[in-house]
C-alpha cells in the first residue's frame, strides 16, 4: 500500500497546561521517540479523529525539543475546542512539520526585533528561544509583546525572564487594564497601557543591521509594519508569519492560497518584500 | 507510434470484453445531456457525445472519497484507504486530456498524492478526436487543446466506417491486442487521418480575441480591473463553475463518525473557492470575502497562477463553466473584455 501524505501519526499528549482562560499549552510526544525535526516558524496539521484537522504553529524551539514539541492553542473552532477537552495521556494525530519557517541563518550576526500581538507570540516564541539558546550568534534581541488584557498575556514566566535578562530588551503592552485581574499578583508584569505600536517610540534600532519579525492578528500588521518601516528597516529585512485555513498542508487543497502563493508551502513565514503587493495577504 | 484500424462493428465486442475485466467508464446520455459513468450495458456508450456535464476528473478525483478509516476512543488508530479499481476510461476529448495532464502535475509535484496517483496508474485512457465543435461555448481551438500530443493510451479518430487508433503507450497496445480485433493501417488510412486533422480546423472558431499565451501577463495587469466589480454583482457564489471545471482540484476534508462514536472515516470531497467559507479561518477572518474577489481568484488560477506553477494554463476552453453558470458569467467573455480594455 502506497504511503498517504494525509495519514497522521498518532502522538501522545504528555501534559496539558492552562495558559490563559482561552489558551492551553499541549506538550506532545511522537511515537517511538521520533523527533519532529522542525524549523522555528513551521506548523503541523493536528487531528482529533472524528472531529477533523487544523494547522497549528509550533511554539517550542527546535533547540528545546527532545522527542517532543509544544503547541499553544486557543479554543476557537471545532478541532481546537475538542483539543481543549482532552487530557494528558490521550492521543492526537500529527502530520508535518510543513512550510517554510523563519530564516534563522540569515539573522545571525544581526539585531533581531520581534513584535508579537496576542496569539502571534506563539510562533515567534519558537524563534525567540532558539535565538536565546544561540545568543552569542546574534546582536541585540528586542521583544515587543502585546495583548488585549494582562490576563491574556501568554508565557508570562518567560516574558518575566526576558524582561529581567540583561541581554534581552523586552517591552510589554496591554490595550487596557482588566478589572480584578488576580493572576499571580506577586508576578505582575510591568506593562505599558496601549496597543503594541505604542512601544515603538521606546526603542532605537540600527536600521540597516536589524531583522524584524512580526506575527499577530490581521489588523495589527498594517500598524506594526508602519512602525517598523518608520524605523528605516528595509522591507526585505521584515518577516511575517500568516494564518490561513488549510485542509492539506502540502499545497494541494487550495484553501490557503494568497494570490499566487500557498501559505502552507511558500509560507507561513513570508518576507515582506515578496508579498507586499498581494492584496489578499492581510 | 503505430496506427491501427478498428471497424466500428468491432467496438461493442471490444468494450464488452473490457467490461469483464475492468470498470469501464464512458460517455452516456443523461436526459438531454451526457455524463461519464461506469458502463453496465455497452449499448449505453455514446462516443458521439458532444460534451459532458462533469469532466472525467471524477474518475481520478472522485467527488467524495475515503482517505482513511479510524478507530476513536482511548487508542485511536488510523488506516489509510486508497480507493482504486482497474479502470478503462473511454471517449475522453482532447480538452479533457490537457486538463488531466495538469491535474497529474498538481498531484505529483512536491508531495505526491498516492490516492490520486494510484487511480491514475490503474486507469487506461482511450481518447477521441473531436472533428466538430461540441457547441458555441467551447473555445478549445483558442486554448490549443483541439488536439493532444500525449496523455492517452489509445486515441481514436472517427473515419466513417472505421476508427483510426493511434497507439499512445505499450499498455494501450497490449489492451488492443488482448481485447480488440484491430488490424494494421494501410498507407491511405494514415493520409486520410491526416486530412481529417487538417480539414477539421475550419469548423472550430477562434473565439479568444488574442493569443492565449498572453493570458498570464494580461491578468497580471488586471488585478484591479472593473470586471471583478461586475462579477461581484452577478455571481451567486454557487460553486457550479469550479465543480464542472476539468482543472479545478481544490478539496475539503471532513471526518464522519458512526452513531456509537467508536469509528469513522476521513472523507475528501470537492470544494470551491467560490464559496463564502473557503478562505475563512476559525477566528472569523475571511481572506477572500467578496464574490468579485473570489471570481477574480478563479480567473487568475485559470489564466495565470496555475501557469506560473505548472507551466500550463488552467483553462482548456471546454466551456463547461459557461454552460453551467446560472448568472451567465463567461470566462471567455471575461478574458476578451479585459483584453479589449487593457491592450
Amino acid at each position: 500500500m502506497a504511503i498517504s501524505i494525509y495519514r497522521p501519526e498518532m502522538a501522545r499528549l504528555a501534559s496539558v497546561e492552562q495558559v490563559t482562560d482561552t489558551e492551553k499549552l499541549f506538550h506532545i510526544e511522537l511515537p517511538d521517540g521520533q523527533e519532529l525535526g522542525h524549523d522555528p516558524g513551521q506548523f503541523v496539521m493536528l487531528s482529533i479523529l472524528g472531529v477533523g484537522e487544523a494547522p497549528i504553529s509550533i511554539t517550542s524551539s527546535p533547540s528545546r525539543c527532545n522527542g517532543d514539541f509544544k503547541l499553544c492553542v486557543r479554543k476557537v473552532g471545532n478541532v481546537t475546542g475538542a483539543l481543549h477537552r482532552m487530557k494528558a495521556g490521550e492521543k492526537v494525530g500529527i502530520r508535518g512539520p510543513f512550510g517554510h519557517g523563519f530564516p534563522i541563518d540569515d539573522m545571525r550576526g544581526k539585531d533581531v526585533l520581534f513584535a508579537g500581538g496576542g496569539l502571534g507570540l506563539v510562533p515567534l516564541r519558537s524563534l525567540i528561544n532558539q535565538v536565546l539558546d544561540e545568543r552569542e550568534d546574534f546582536g541585540r534581541v528586542i521583544v515587543l509583546a502585546g495583548a488585549k488584557r494582562r490576563s491574556e498575556l501568554l508565557f508570562r514566566d518567560e516574558l518575566d525572564e526576558w524582561v529581567n535578562r540583561d541581554d534581552v530588551e523586552c517591552l510589554l503592552s496591554v490595550d487596557c487594564e482588566d478589572e480584578g485581574d488576580e493572576w499571580q499578583p506577586e508576578r505582575r508584569l510591568e506593562c505599558n497601557i496601549g496597543v503594541i505600536t505604542t512601544l515603538f517610540p521606546h526603542i532605537d534600532v540600527d536600521a540597516t543591521n536589524t531583522i524584524a519579525v512580526t506575527c499577530g492578528p490581521p489588523i495589527m500588521y498594517r500598524f506594526v509594519l508602519m512602525e517598523i518601516l518608520d524605523k528605516g528597516i528595509p522591507e526585505s529585512n521584515i518577516y511575517l508569519s500568516l494564518e490561513r485555513r488549510m485542509k492539506c498542508g502540502v499545497g494541494k487543497c487550495g484553501h490557503c492560497q494568497i494570490n499566487s502563493v500557498y501559505c502552507c508551502q511558500d509560507g507561513p513565514v513570508f518576507n515582506y518584500a515578496d508579498i507586499k503587493g498581494f492584496e489578499e495577504a492581510l | 507510434m503505430s496506427l491501427k484500424i478498428l471497424d466500428k462493428d468491432a467496438v461493442a465486442p471490444l468494450v464488452e470484453a473490457l467490461m469483464a475485466d475492468y470498470r469501464v467508464v464512458g460517455p452516456q446520455a443523461k436526459g438531454t445531456k451526457f455524463v461519464f459513468d461506469p458502463l453496465t450495458d455497452v449499448a449505453d456508450l455514446r462516443l458521439d457525445y458532444d460534451t459532458t456535464i462533469l469532466p472525467p476528473k471524477k474518475v481520478f478525483q472522485p467527488q467524495r472519497e475515503r482517505l482513511a478509516t479510524f478507530a476513536m476512543g482511548e487508542n485511536p488508530e488510523v488506516e489509510t484507504v486508497i480507493e482504486v479499481e482497474p479502470t478503462v476510461l473511454l471517449g475522453m476529448h482532447t480538452c479533457d486530456l490537457h486538463a488531466l495532464n495538469l491535474l497529474d502535475k498538481a498531484f505529483t509535484e512536491d508531495y505526491p498524492d498516492a490516492h490520486y496517483l494510484s487511480r491514475r496508474d490503474q486507469t487506461l485512457i482511450v481518447s477521441l478526436e473531436c472533428l466538430e465543435p461540441c457547441d458555441d461555448e467551447s473555445f478549445c481551438r483558442s486554448m490549443g487543446t483541439l488536439t493532444a500530443e500525449d496523455g492517452s493510451d489509445l486515441h481514436l479518430t472517427d473515419m466513417g466506417e472505421v476508427y483510426a487508433v493511434d497507439i499512445g503507450t505499450e499498455a494501450g497496445e497490449q489492451l488492443l491486442v488482448k481485447y480488440g480485433d484491430a488490424r494494421d493501417a494501410a498507407d491511405d488510412h494514415a493520409s486520410q487521418k491526416d486530412e481529417l486533422q487538417a480539414s477539421k480546423l475550419k469548423h472550430f472558431a477562434d473565439r479568444l480575441n488574442f493569443d492565449a499565451d498572453e493570458l498570464p501577463s494580461l491578468l497580471g495587469d488586471a488585478y484591479d480591473h472593473e470586471h471583478w466589480d461586475e462579477l461581484e454583482e452577478r455571481c451567486f457564489a454557487c460553486g457550479s463553475c469550479t465543480n464542472v471545471c476539468p482543472t479545478c482540484y481544490c478539496f475539503n476534508v471532513v471526518d464522519e463518525v458512526n452513531l456509537a462514536l467508536t469509528e469513522g472515516e476521513r472523507i475528501r470531497h470537492w470544494d470551491s473557492c467560490q464559496l463564502d467559507e473557503f478562505a475563512r479561518v476559525a477566528g472569523g477572518e475571511n481572506f477572500r470575502e467578496g464574490r468579485g474577489a473570489r471570481q477574480r481568484h478563479r480567473f487568475m488560477r485559470k489564466g495565470k497562477y496555475l501557469y506560473e506553477r505548472f507551466g500550463a494554463l488552467g483553462c482548456v476552453g471546454c466551456g463547461r463553466c459557461i454552460r453551467t453558470c446560472p448568472a451567465s458569467i463567461s470566462i471567455l467573455k471575461g478574458f476578451n473584455t479585459i483584453h479589449a480594455s487593457l491592450r
